[in-house]
This record gives C-alpha cells, structure tokens and sequence, in this order.
C-alpha cells in the first residue's frame, strides 16, 4: 500500500498540518519506508484475534456524580495566546466581514 | 561536604532527620553539582532553585520540630518537562509549548514532593516524547555524562542524564515504548515502568492513552522502589489509574532469588543486531541468578517480533489523537497573521511541532483514515493480543523474565537521527511491554567499552516487587559502580 503524494497532501488536511512542498516529499518517502516494515502485519492471519484496546482487564471506573471545584476560568485562561472577557478570541469562522 | 554521587535517597533522608546536614545543604550541594555538570550535559529545560529552597525550608522545619520526616524528605528529584508542577512551564521539549505555564500539578509529581523531595527541575525529552536519544528537542540535546559525545537514550533523556551526573538522586520519566528504561540502559541507571494503571497519568502530557506510565530513575533498585511507593495508587483524575493494593515495595527487596523462576526471553537474544557484548552480559547476568539459586530456564515471546510493528501504529495513532488539541487557541503557539480559523490551526501546528511529532502525527492519521483502519490499527490491535498472550504463557512458568533493554550501548549524537526507523530499532526489547501494560525495569548489568550495559527484568501485572527483588538481588550480586567518571566526587558541594 504505497502512499501517494495527494494521500500526503489528504492526511496533512485530515491532521491540519499546512505542510511545505519540500515536507510533503520527504513524509511520502519516509511514511513508505515504515509503513514498508509495518506491512509484516498484513501477513498474518489474526480473523480469530480480538483486538486489544486496553491490555489490562478493567471494569468501568466510577465515582459519586458531585459538584467539585475545578480549574478557575482565570487559570483556563492563563496560557491562551488570546483571551478577552473570559473568553478565548479566534478569527472569524466563517462570513467574514458580515454583521454577525 | 556531602557527595550526592554516592548518598542513596534513605542515606539522605537519614542523614537529614539525624542532623548530620541540612536539607538546605542538600539543595545546596545539588546546584552546586548543576552549576559545575549541567553545562556539558543539558539534562534540564528549567531549574528550580526557589521552589528547591522551600522545599528545603519546610524539611528543615519538620526537624527543628522533631516531626517524623517522610520517606524521601531532602531527596533532589528532577522531573521530565512533559509533567505539570505549578511554578514552572510545561514545554514537552517542543516550540508549540515553549512559554506554556503549568495551572495544576500532575499527580505523580505533586507525591514526590509531598514525600518530601526537593525539585530540582524539569528535564528535556524528546518532543512530546517521541524519539530514542532526546536529539528531537527544540531546545537542544541531552549529553550523555558517561561520553558527552554520545546520547542519554531517550526520550526521558534529561531525566537520565540528571541521575546519571548525581544533579538529581531520583527523578521521573515517562514511558510509552521504552522512554525511562532505555534511557536508563544507556546512562547505567536503574529505571522503572510500573504497569500500566500502577501509577496516575493525570498532569503528564498524553502521548499514547493506552502505552503511557510514569515511572522513576534511581541509582539504585531501594530509591527506585521508594519513589514508586511513593507516586503509586489510585487517583480519581485518571481513570484508568488502578484501586489495586500498593504494597511496601521494599519489603522485599532483600529477599532473594533462591527458588524463583527466571526466564530468559531466548528469542529476544537471538535478535539480528544486537551488539555481542550485551548479549554476553546478559548470560552473564542469568548465570549469576542461577549462582543465587533461582531456576533458571529458556522462554521464547514469538509475537514480541510484531511489537515495533504493533506500536508504529497504535502509538502514532493515539498521539495524532491526543496531539489534536494543540491548536493555537487555548494554549500553545499561534501564527499571529491567520485569516480564518482552519488557517490558524494549520500554520500553528505546521510551525510548532517539530519534524519527529510531524512524522508520528502523519503516520497516525494515515492509519486512523477512512479505508486503512481495519488494515493498520485493527490489525496492529490485534498483533497486541498475541503478544499479551505470548507473555501470559511465559508467566504461568517463569515468575520474571530478562531481556536485554536495549540492542546497543549509547550511540553518538547525529548518528541515527537521519533515519527513523534505526532509531525506532532502539526500543525492539521495551515496546512489547508496554503493549501488554506489563511492568519492568532496566538494571546496569555491565559495560562495553566503557559504556552501560542495561539488563531488562519484567514481572507480572502489578507483580513490581517480585520484579524489584530480582534486580535488586542481582544488583547485590555483581556490586557494579556505576559513576561515570565526571560525576565523582564531592565537586564544590
């Protein structure tokens, strides 16, 4: 399963990487020659394998459903490149420019 | 003068609480090994003198009135930059944290310290932890202090190298594929991953949910168990930490081997590329066992073979997951110039992630996407079965098993780090327990040519002291000193 240079150019949006020509080229190369040796999976036959997700064997973890103190706005704040009126700015997502 | 490089943890501990010296001089004679090493070894991102001193302050104040100090009261400790402690920046090595301040303590770390240790600082690793010899920083490599031509492994490099030069007589790492014991081989440290569940994730830096564990460096097998007593137990911020009794890990350590089953991983040794020399001194290390009197016998893990394969899949995916909330808007670096959100998001990440966490992103989104799930990360889930089962089988005959850490010595910087996949070679022996969430730890076994051997004990689920009484029956044994040259020696403390 060889990646192609538009499946790099695919997987960078997919993981919202805005990558340089230069980038993509060297990924598709370096991406090929692992997932050259991580192909050795595809030979086995594991149709009566479950898949492990979790490799001890937990049961679900539950606490009483109570009001705690939590990080204060302030501190979920602290480290946001740009924050006004307790609030976290972004550019415009959409309709820039209209009233909105 | 007090010598860091050869006091253990309870020597200092003892020493404080017998007012033979302060913890103020302790912290006093860490910097000091800082100021006179640290230049030729940069195993830390951020110091912590401040928060060392009042850490020192209130250990002293326990001894001015005469309260029982904790276990590791006065211990200099040094944490990997990849765990949260108020006071300090987070940075995960990387540029998209460099200025990220922490705003809640990891659990782990905020045990250490409330058993009294001393914060040294937090140390380099390789980007979001992804690599084997910590050159995948944004801020520079990590020397390793037995040959500063050479690398501390990785990617708990600094964390390594801090114990390794006595700057820290303990210290944390985190482990994903191999990231505290294979750095602990190539140092000559005695280095620890619990199992999986053993110790709380909360407040270090995700990497892979299912792979990651927290776990310390010591110089020897006692100070790695006490920081495990310590950092160890149930806490309710991560879920998947376990409710599983945590025992005195060292009750036992003196213990013996006499009786106990020890396999050799028989398949791990015949692996291609392994230097001669460690496989050597690993027979060596199983004769000496056997010398002790345990039963020592053969065991081969066969599905270990599809552990790199297994982890290049289920790693990358699970950090492209987790990596997905660096996005430039609540914390982390942000292009100042976007025009709209999805260009935000993808200069932010395109120019904070270094060229490793690009790779492993990549590589994992790839095998997450629409029409390679089943083949990839299905199919690499399931390698993961077979694996557990291999080991599940070994333990129903051995009650501990050894492999090498690591298929060679400390390599030179620059060497690998044009070729990915030699360097993912590095963790052939680690990664298949982190895939079983099995427990295990690297022991200095030896040199060759001058450098550290690192000899892997793996225990059973939650069996960490079956596990620690075998290495530290072992490190009795062969009584090796494992002080790199440089760090000998009082220095000016």
């Amino acid at each position: 399963m060889a990646i192609s240079e538009s499946d790099v150019r695919h997987v960078a949006l997919l993981a919202r990487l805005a990558l340089t020509d230069g980038q993509v080229s060297s990924l598709q190369t370096e991406l090929n020659s692992i997932l050259g040796h991580i192909d050795e999976l595809q030979g086995l036959d594991l149709a009566d394998v479950q898949p492990t997700a979790h490799a001890l064997e937990v049961t679900n973890s539950m606490r009483p459903d109570v009001v705690k103190p939590c990080l204060s706005r302030e501190l979920a704040l602290r480290n946001a490149p740009e924050a006004e009126g307790g609030a976290f700015v972004i550019p415009a997502m959409a309709g820039a420019g209209e009233d909105v | 003068m007090i010598d860091l490089s050869v006091l253990s943890a309870t020597e200092i501990r003892d020493g404080i609480a017998g007012k033979r010296f302060s913890a103020r001089e302790v912290a006093d004679a860490a910097f000091a090994r800082v100021e006179a090493l640290e230049p030729s070894i940069h195993a830390f991102n951020q110091l912590t003198p401040e928060l060392a001193e009042a850490a020192a302050d209130r250990v002293d104040a326990m001894v001015a009135a005469g309260d029982e100090l904790p276990p590791l009261a006065g211990v200099p400790a040094a944490i990997k930059d990849n765990m949260n402690l108020v006071g300090t920046r987070t940075t995960c090595s990387s540029k998209i944290l460099a200025s990220y301040e922490s705003v809640y303590d990891c659990t782990a770390v905020r045990r250490l310290l409330d058993a009294g240790a001393l914060p040294v600082g937090k140390c380099n690793l390789d980007e979001f932890a992804f690599g084997s010899s910590t050159e995948n920083s944004a801020f520079g490599v990590t020397h390793n202090p037995w040959d500063t031509d050479r690398v501390p492994g990785g990617s708990s490099g600094g964390s390594a190298a801090a114990v390794a030069a006595g700057m820290a007589t303990v210290s944390l790492g985190s482990d994903t594929g191999g990231s505290i014991r294979q750095p602990g081989a190539l140092t000559g440290t005695v280095a620890m991953k619990p199992t999986y569940g053993r110790v709380s994730r909360y407040g270090c830096v995700a990497f892979a949910s299912s792979l990651d564990q927290i776990g310390p460096f010591a110089h020897n097998v006692r100070d790695a168990a006490l920081v495990l007593n310590a950092i160890a137990g149930k806490d309710e911020m991560d879920a998947t930490s376990v409710t599983e009794t945590v025992p005195d890990f060292t009750a036992t350590l003196n213990d013996g081997v006499k009786g106990l089953r020890v396999g050799i991983v028989r398949d791990m040794l015949e692996l291609e590329g392994l230097d001669p020399g460690i496989k050597a001194s690993v027979e060596a290390a199983a004769a000496r066992y056997a010398a002790l009197g345990a039963e020592v016998g053969d065991v081969d893990i066969p599905a270990a073979r599809h552990g790199l394969s297994a982890y290049y899949i289920i790693g990358p995916a699970e950090a492209s997951s987790n990596l997905a909330r660096f996005d430039g808007i609540r914390y982390g670096y942000r292009v100042d110039d976007a025009t709209d959100v999805l260009d935000l998001y993808m200069r932010s990440r395109a120019e904070g992630f270094g060229p490793e966490s690009i790779r492993r992103i990549m590589l994992g989104t790839y095998a997450l996407s629409a029409g390679y799930y089943d083949a990839y990360y299905g199919q690499a889930q399931k390698a993961r079965t077979l694996i557990i089962e291999d080991f599940a089988k070994a333990f129903e005959s051995y009650d501990v098993l050894l492999t090498p850490t690591s298929p060679e010595v400390a390599f030179k910087i620059g060497e690998k780090s044009t070729d990915p996949l030699a360097m993912y070679l590095s963790d052939v022996f680690t990664i298949p327990l982190n895939l079983a969430g099995l427990p295990g730890v690297s022991m200095p076994c030896g040199l060759s040519e001058g450098l550290p051997i690192g000899l892997q004990v793996i225990g059973r689920h939650f069996d960490e002291a079956t596990m620690l009484r075998a290495a530290a029956a072992l490190e009795a044994d062969l009584a090796l000193d494992m002080t790199p040259s440089m760090a000998r020696g009082g220095l000016d403390g």
